[in-house]
């Protein structure tokens, strides 16, 4: 008699599937997503305020007049008309580019996976920030990289530790083939890069041979109106850019690109042909409709402000509900705030006393490839109103009372989770806003 | 004669609301094809206003972890007098609570693994590091510390010396403030469901769960390929019919109703030893009473079917 498994394909899978299985954190969020539950997790856009019924009539028009071109197979690299704009896009961040060198893909998640499949074979060194985008980390497990973190602070990575993680992979005979980066209101760190920095850290990758993969996807979401140079504006050729529409209009239409030096363009052209055939032309074609119809710079201004008012929300019940000893970034644009708990704290250990609160969090771990963030966690004020921010920051405070309350009856020396090494992993004090910590940025 | 309107109540607000989705989701999909109409619906406040407003024929609870399973969910059934398959409310009490399952069952002349019941306030009033050796006093490592109430595995932590202890408590702790520190029972792990019929309740074919790691943890549970599974149990005919009798056992004691799954450890010796019942057993792709039912020869849907009948039959 054999016993069943319940999947005769086990002997089978690919060697890069094994980190994928059910997980008990993971399996929280379903309950995130129920309306009592006050969800800092998430990252998704606030759409209310999109102005939908022009959007509708446009979708309309789009069909009656031009149905059989956007329901049709299309180009692998894109509709030009939309290349034309996005080169628009990007120009408000200082890069000069050709549609000829953009490739429109299925969500910027999609270029990050062509840009990893065309670069990276198994045990390859990608370098990313510590922490770094969860979506990006799974990519790269994907492709079997290892990953390697490179510490921040309040102005992004830190160059010096780029140049130690260099040196330390040529030390060890490792290939480091890209450094992976959000400069601006990363996701999840809430920091952005200095524009100093972003000079320096390109310098160095240039005489590296590394490519810098530049992922954008916040850089149009500044508070203050005010838009960062990009790192592909100074340097064409050593870096790869990443944009999308997700942020600043949509997600659901899965919609980013890649701006990439002419010879990876033409790799990335055939890689997306072989994933996808061609981006969805239906959705190209309504976005780029919408651009041409509408006023969108006024509706991102829109955007600005309502993520404004909720960091402003967040940040303020941070500094009411936070016991001592609790640390946070204070972002000046995009989605998240990243905070560090009092020491001792296993925020991964805490998250099903949250949930029971009626509160949820990404707990920092998910945002590491090594172990790093276990007293971390991101908070989302992208999609809650003010109101029900407060109250999540609330119940979060709570949530943190009762967990030190019970490692402190168990004693919390030792028993927390791997602790980060520094900058914001560290959430070195001074960086970053705290109760016992308060940072001149505090709002 | 009028297709019957079958409310499947999934979801809820428990750490386990992503399964009982699921199993949700496959108990309609076989009512459906048994010829029910089907509703399935989440429990939450507007539950009370549908039920009122569309009168199902009757319910069936595939909530699976806190008020689905803890007698609340049934409670308000049976005051809107909606029938429905299951435990009635206050004996799910008794099977939810793992430690009064565990007491029953001793009582009636079963084995059980030797336990304590401790709050976090126990912990703290009493000192956590004075309790804690006297736990690896009276259990020996390994140990097992479980949440009092819950299931799926989640926060139960096998702790092989006193230096884990903390962390296990603290994990467990995170799912609510009372856990069991249970004396570690090696042995096969095994699953017998029990449904009702005319002829009384009878024990389906019982599973014998083979995890790839140390224990049968959430991972192991819903990660298809980690674990194996073998229905009928490789056990000798006199174990089977041994555990196939606790699991009959606990359903009578606890006063259970229409289905349930108890959990169990056969030792090497022979010793059958009680862990714990389910009264919204998981009905998943990877869940045990699935399983038994294939290995019966009948379907979900044909189980089901029965249940419902008996549910409309008794009239709550």
């Amino acid at each position: 008699m054999t016993g069943n498994s319940l999947d005769p394909y086990v002997a089978a899978y690919a060697r890069r599937t094994t980190g994928m299985r059910a997980s008990a954190i993971r399996a929280l969020f379903a309950v995130a997503s129920r309306p009592e539950v006050v969800s800092l997790a998430g990252g998704m856009p606030y759409l209310q305020s999109l102005p939908l019924r022009e959007i509708a009539a446009q979708v309309e028009r789009l069909i009656s007049d031009e149905g059989s071109v956007a329901l049709q197979y299309g180009s692998g690299q894109g509709i030009e008309p939309l290349r034309e704009q996005i080169c628009e896009i990007m120009s408000l961040e200082g890069i000069v580019a050709e549609p000829d060198d953009v490739v429109v893909t299925v969500g910027s998640q999609m270029a990050l996976d062509l840009v990893t499949k065309i670069f990276c074979d198994p045990g390859d060194v990608i370098l990313a920030e510590a922490p770094s985008y969860v979506g990006a980390l799974s990519v790269f497990s994907a492709y079997q990289t290892e990953v390697v973190h490179i510490a921040m602070d309040d102005s992004g990575l830190i160059p010096e530790a780029v140049e130690e993680a260099i040196a330390g992979c040529a030390a060890r005979g490792q290939r480091v083939k890209l450094l992976y980066t959000i400069p601006n209101f990363h996701n999840p760190a809430g920091v952005t890069l200095s524009a100093e920095r972003r000079a320096r850290i390109a310098e160095i990758c240039r005489a590296a041979g590394i490519a810098v993969l530049e992922d954008n996807p916040y850089g149009l979401l500044g508070f203050d109106g005010a838009t960062h140079r990009a790192i592909r504006a100074d340097d064409a050729d050593n870096v790869i850019y990443l944009g999308s529409f997700s942020k600043t209009f949509a997600p659901g239409l899965r919609i980013g690109w890649v701006l990439a030096p002419h010879a990876v363009r033409e790799k990335l052209v055939l890689a997306n042909e072989a994933a996808t055939l061609n981006p969805p032309v239906f959705n190209q074609m309504m976005i780029s409709r919408y651009l041409a119809s509408f006023d969108w710079k006024s509706q991102i201004k829109a955007y600005r402000q309502t993520y404004a008012e909720r960091r402003d929300a967040m940040l303020g019940a941070l500094s009411t509900h936070m016991p001592d000893g609790t640390h946070w970034t204070v972002p000046q644009g995009g989605f998240y705030v990243w905070l560090t708990a009092p020491p001792g704290l296993d925020t991964s250990a805490m998250l099903p006393r949250a949930v029971t609160a009626r509160v949820a969090y990404v707990p920092g771990t998910a945002f590491f490839t090594d172990g790093q963030g276990g007293s971390q966690m991101r908070l989302s004020f992208c999609f809650p109103t003010p109101d029900r921010i407060v109250e999540g920051v609330r119940r979060l405070g709570s949530v943190i009372d009762a967990e030190r309350e019970v490692r402190a009856t168990f004693g919390s020396d030792g028993m927390a989770g791997p602790r980060a090494t520094g900058g914001i992993a560290g959430a070195t004090p001074g960086v970053v806003a705290g109760v016992d910590a308060p940072s001149p940025n505090t709002a | 004669m009028t297709t019957q309107h079958i409310m499947v109540l999934a979801g809820g607000l428990s750490h386990e609301r992503e399964v009982s989705l699921r199993s949700g989701s496959r108990l309609a999909q076989a009512l459906r094809a048994t010829g029910f109409d089907v509703t399935v619906r989440d429990a939450d406040s507007q539950l009370l206003d549908w039920v009122t407003a569309h009168r199902p024929d009757a319910a069936v609870i595939a909530l699976h972890g806190g008020r689905g399973e803890n007698g609340s969910v049934q409670a308000v059934l049976e005051m809107t007098g909606v029938p429905f398959v299951g435990t009635e409310s206050r004996q799910c009490r008794l099977a939810w609570d793992k430690p009064t399952a565990k007491v029953l069952l001793r009582r009636a002349g079963h084995l059980t693994p030797d336990w304590v019941t401790l709050s976090h306030n126990a912990f703290r009033d009493f000192g956590a590091a004075g309790l804690i050796s006297a736990l690896g006093g009276r259990f020996a490592f390994p140990l097992v510390v479980k949440p009092y109430q819950g299931g799926s595995a989640l926060g139960t932590v096998i702790v092989h010396d006193a230096g884990e202890m903390p962390g296990a408590l603290v994990a467990s702790l995170a799912y609510g403030d009372v856990l069991l520190v249970e004396r570690y029972v090696a042995g096969t792990e095994v699953a017998v469901s029990v449904i009702e019929s005319d002829d009384g309740p009878i024990a389906l074919p019982p599973v014998e769960i083979v995890p790839s790691g140390e224990f049968f943890d959430y991972e192991a549970r819903y990660t298809a390929g980690m674990t194996t599974y073998h229905t009928p149990a490789r056990l000798e005919p006199e174990l089977m019919r041994a555990a196939a009798d606790l699991a009959l056992a606990a359903h009578s004691e606890l006063g259970l109703r229409d289905v349930s799954r108890t959990d169990m450890i056969v030792t090497p010796s022979g010793e059958v030893h009680f862990l714990e019942v389910n009264v919204s057993p998981g009905l998943t792709e990877t869940s045990m009473l699935p399983m038994s039912v294939a290995a019966a020869d009948r379907t979900l849907g044909e189980i089901y079917d029965g249940l419902i009948g008996r549910a409309i039959g008794r009239g709550c």
